[in-house]
């Protein structure tokens, strides 16, 4: 079996990859003032230097750390919980599909290509 | 992997973003859909692979593999930032892979599809039109002529796709910024006037 395959499980140290309804593709993070703790995996690590730099989405995390977005979920999601990250709540589903922010898509479509 | 990465470059969003959305810009293979993000995107391009378990997957994905537990879908996705609190993703995904999880979290929230279709290979789009229906959620059609291909009248292909008479075609090149962008505008402009309707 490639090493490719078994990464995953040591990352998140045999867990799963739960449904995580905390963070999906386009939650946006970053890291808060809580300063590190000494001892930290290596992953993890690696996310808070990546998101000390500023704000981005789950999906940018994982393409930047070429990691699968279950294994980035489970790692945000022990940084979350610990206290490393600032995350900016998803705006729910039926709150998205609402008439002002469709008119706010096209008014900044606009602006920016028309 | 993952160090701080130098914010002059444009990499993070400004901190005053609040809100992200996401379209799901979809289509068979080789129809424009990377070159679509590609264009519109004001970053690079960023490509991420969620791993399935065979669970999620089909099972004549995983034959011939052998002991291969998981495979992997890949999904590209760019982003434009519309306003100073505003940035929209932009989410491409191949439609003939029916990966329940993967397709389960891209449609989460999003506010609808760009489904993108070479009007000389038809048949071709008929699965992922599908699945985008079976998730519910509200699209447009963008027709990519490629070279040499000869323009057919749009009943024709309303007919063929079999599309409700409101829903959007329009033409579109996706090397060119501002072809994509107005068929960005078109599905935006759509999905406006079904909320107006589902609120009178
Ligand atoms: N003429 C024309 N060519 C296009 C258009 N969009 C994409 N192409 C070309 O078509 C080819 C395939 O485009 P891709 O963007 O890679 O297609 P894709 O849908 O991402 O393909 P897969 O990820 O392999 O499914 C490339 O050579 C593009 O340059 C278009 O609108 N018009
Ligand atoms: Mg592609």
């Amino acid at each position: 079996m490639s090493a490719d395959l078994v990464r995953p499980y040591v990352i998140t140290n045999g867990r799963g990859l739960p449904d995580n309804d905390q963070f999906n593709l386009i939650t946006l993070v970053t890291t808060s003032d809580q300063p590190r703790p000494s001892q930290l995996d290596p992953e993890k690590r690696s996310v808070l230097d990546l998101c000390s730099g500023g704000l981005l989405s789950v999906a940018e995390i994982a393409g930047h750390m070429k990691l699968p977005i279950g294994i980035v979920k489970v790692l945000l999601s022990d940084l979350s919980s610990d206290g490393y990250l600032v995350v900016r709540a998803p705006v729910p589903p039926a709150q998205l599909v609402d008439v002002s922010l469709l008119q706010e898509v096209l008014n900044g479509l606009q602006a920016r290509f028309g | 992997m993952g160090s701080k990465l130098d914010s002059a470059d444009g990499v993070y969003l400004d901190d005053a973003v609040q809100i992200a959305a996401k379209i799901l810009v979809v289509g068979h293979f080789a129809v424009g859909k990377t070159t679509f993000i590609g264009t519109m995107s004001e970053i690079p391009p960023l490509r991420t692979e969620e791993r399935m378990t065979q669970a999620g997957a089909h099972i004549d994905d995983l034959k011939g593999v052998r002991g291969k537990s998981t495979t992997t879908v890949a999904m590209d996705f760019g982003r434009i930032t519309l306003s100073n609190k505003l940035v929209l993703y932009l989410f491409g995904t191949p439609g003939q892979e029916r990966f329940v999880q993967v397709w389960e979290d891209m449609t989460r929230g999003a506010l609808g599809a760009l489904i993108l279709v070479d009007p000389e290979r038809l048949k071709e789009s008929f699965p992922v039109i599908d699945l985008v229906e079976q998730y519910g959620l509200p699209y447009a059609i963008s027709v990519n002529h490629f070279d040499e291909t000869p323009v057919r009248p749009e009943s024709e292909l309303r007919e063929a796709l079999d599309l409700l008479p409101e829903t959007p075609v329009i033409s579109c090149d996706a090397r060119d910024q501002k072809s994509s962008a107005d068929a960005l505008i078109a599905l935006v402009r759509y999905l406006q006037t079904r909320t107006d309707r589902s609120t009178t």
